[in-house]
């Protein structure tokens, strides 16, 4: 491994971690959420600055090529999180279900008061 | 038969009829069962005050002619069919309250049902029939209505079928209108057909009771159903019908069919293309695991949860 691979891969795992913690700092993402991208970058990081790790590790389970086992964690990390995203976007979306039925509901509520108070009063919407 | 059967069904309060203040009624606390359980929940008079707290067990024993029911139209761009629709029944239901559930309509429905003074629930955007009729169910409840009949508001169910309907809550939870089951003359062919009639006899084999049709959206709910589905109706694809029911028949609801002869619809034609109703069945069949493999709902636990 040549000087500049090195340096790219300390490179690419500094800008995950510094993006990761900006975007925690200006609360543009929730700490639930950036847990998992802290964490990628850190092994990242930890794999760039110390190749000699990822060796280690790729012979300890049995895996042949070490960037294999780069490859491998990533993808099941990419995983979990989509499958978390996917899970979280079925949340809101049920959130947002019960918000549209409690709004409509509210607004015939609001209807039939302002007629009560008012009858002569035409209805915005109508 | 059907202006005795009307009579009966009616409760005093809708004797008011339709949209001519009866909805200020509505506002006021109500003797209704329903309205009881709900006012249970956030009373906050001491004990001795309350209005008596009605078991689940005497609801089901309730004669029909305390039944209030409510007709919910789920309606998504319906403004060529509800007019009509709509004139009909109150023709021939003329004291029977009725509610539009604008699924996020974006063409003339809302107008249309407030120019005939039917009360619109107004989603902000498309959620579904699931979604259309949850809201429904919870405006019944909180108005007092203890009986909710769905009607497509595309004009293929009769609204004269609905009196019927209530009538037959007196033996179960929910009634739904069957096709295929007798009446009228509509019949779907080949895969589509074998697809719902596989899913009518599984679901039926579930509910413990024999179904030609699981699928239709014409459906009458009791006070228990109605308490049940404002708080679970799912809003995924073929939620409102399969995985209602089975939710429905796992809490230990009774499901009944009654044959409804079905009309014309306005627009759309529905398919026969043997892939279509492949990917039909599939869908229908996973919903049906799903809805089998999770948690059953306790009644109880729904009406708490709302």
């Amino acid at each position: 491994m040549s000087t500049m691979t090195y340096l790219l891969g300390i490179a690419a795992a500094v800008i995950a971690l510094v993006s990761v913690i900006e975007l925690l700092r200006r609360r543009r993402l929730r700490e639930r959420h950036a847990i998992w991208w802290i964490l990628a970058a850190i092994l990242a990081l930890v794999g760039a600055l110390f190749p000699a790790t990822v060796a280690w590790l790729a012979t300890v389970l049995g895996v042949g090529l070490p960037s294999n086992l780069v490859f491998f964690i990533s993808i099941v990390l990419l995983f979990l999180v989509n499958l978390q995203h996917s899970a979280e976007l079925t949340d809101l979306e049920d959130k947002t279900r019960t918000l549209a039925e409690e709004s409509a509901l509210q607004k015939v509520r609001l209807e039939r008061l302002e007629e009560r108070i008012d009858p002569t009063r035409d209805r915005p919407d109508a | 038969m059907l202006t005795g059967v009307d009579d009966d069904v009616l409760h005093p309060a809708c004797l008011g009829g339709l949209g001519d203040g009866s909805e200020l009624d509505e506002l006021r606390p109500s003797a209704d069962d329903t309205e009881n359980l709900h006012a249970s929940i956030v009373d906050e008079r001491p004990l001795s005050a309350r209005p008596r707290k009605v078991a689940i067990a005497s609801i089901t024993v309730m004669p029909s002619t305390s039944l209030r029911p409510l007709i919910v139209l789920p309606a998504f761009n319906e403004e060529q069919a509800l007019g009509p629709l709509l004139d009909e029944i109150s023709e021939a239901l003329p004291r029977i309250d009725c509610l539009v559930v604008s699924d996020g309509s974006r063409d003339a429905t809302v107008a249309i049902a407030r120019s005939r003074g039917v009360t619109v629930v107004d989603l902000p955007f498309n959620l579904g029939v699931g979604g259309a009729m949850r809201a429904g169910f919870r405006y019944a409840l909180r108005n007092g209505y203890s009986a909710v009949v769905q009607v497509d508001a595309d004009g293929q169910h009769d609204p004269r079928d609905v009196p019927r309907l209530v009538t037959e809550l007196e033996r179960a939870d929910i009634v739904i209108g069957a096709r295929f089951a007798g009446a009228g003359d509509y019949n779907a062919r080949g895969p589509r057909r074998w697809a719902m009639k596989v899913l009518a006899s599984v679901i039926g084999r579930i509910a413990d009771t024999t179904l030609t049709d699981a699928t239709s959206g014409f459906k009458a709910s009791g006070p228990r159903a109605v308490s049940l589905f404002a708080a679970t109706y799912p809003a995924e694809y073929l939620g409102d019908t399969v995985e209602a029911l089975v939710i429905a028949a796992r809490a230990g609801l009774r499901i009944r069919q009654s044959p409804v002869a079905m009309r014309d619809r306005q627009g759309g034609v529905p398919s026969h293309h043997p892939v279509k109703a492949a990917a039909y069945l599939a869908r229908a069949s996973m919903a049906l695991i799903f809805a089998m493999t999770r948690p059953k709902v306790q009644l109880s636990k729904a009406e708490a949860a709302r």
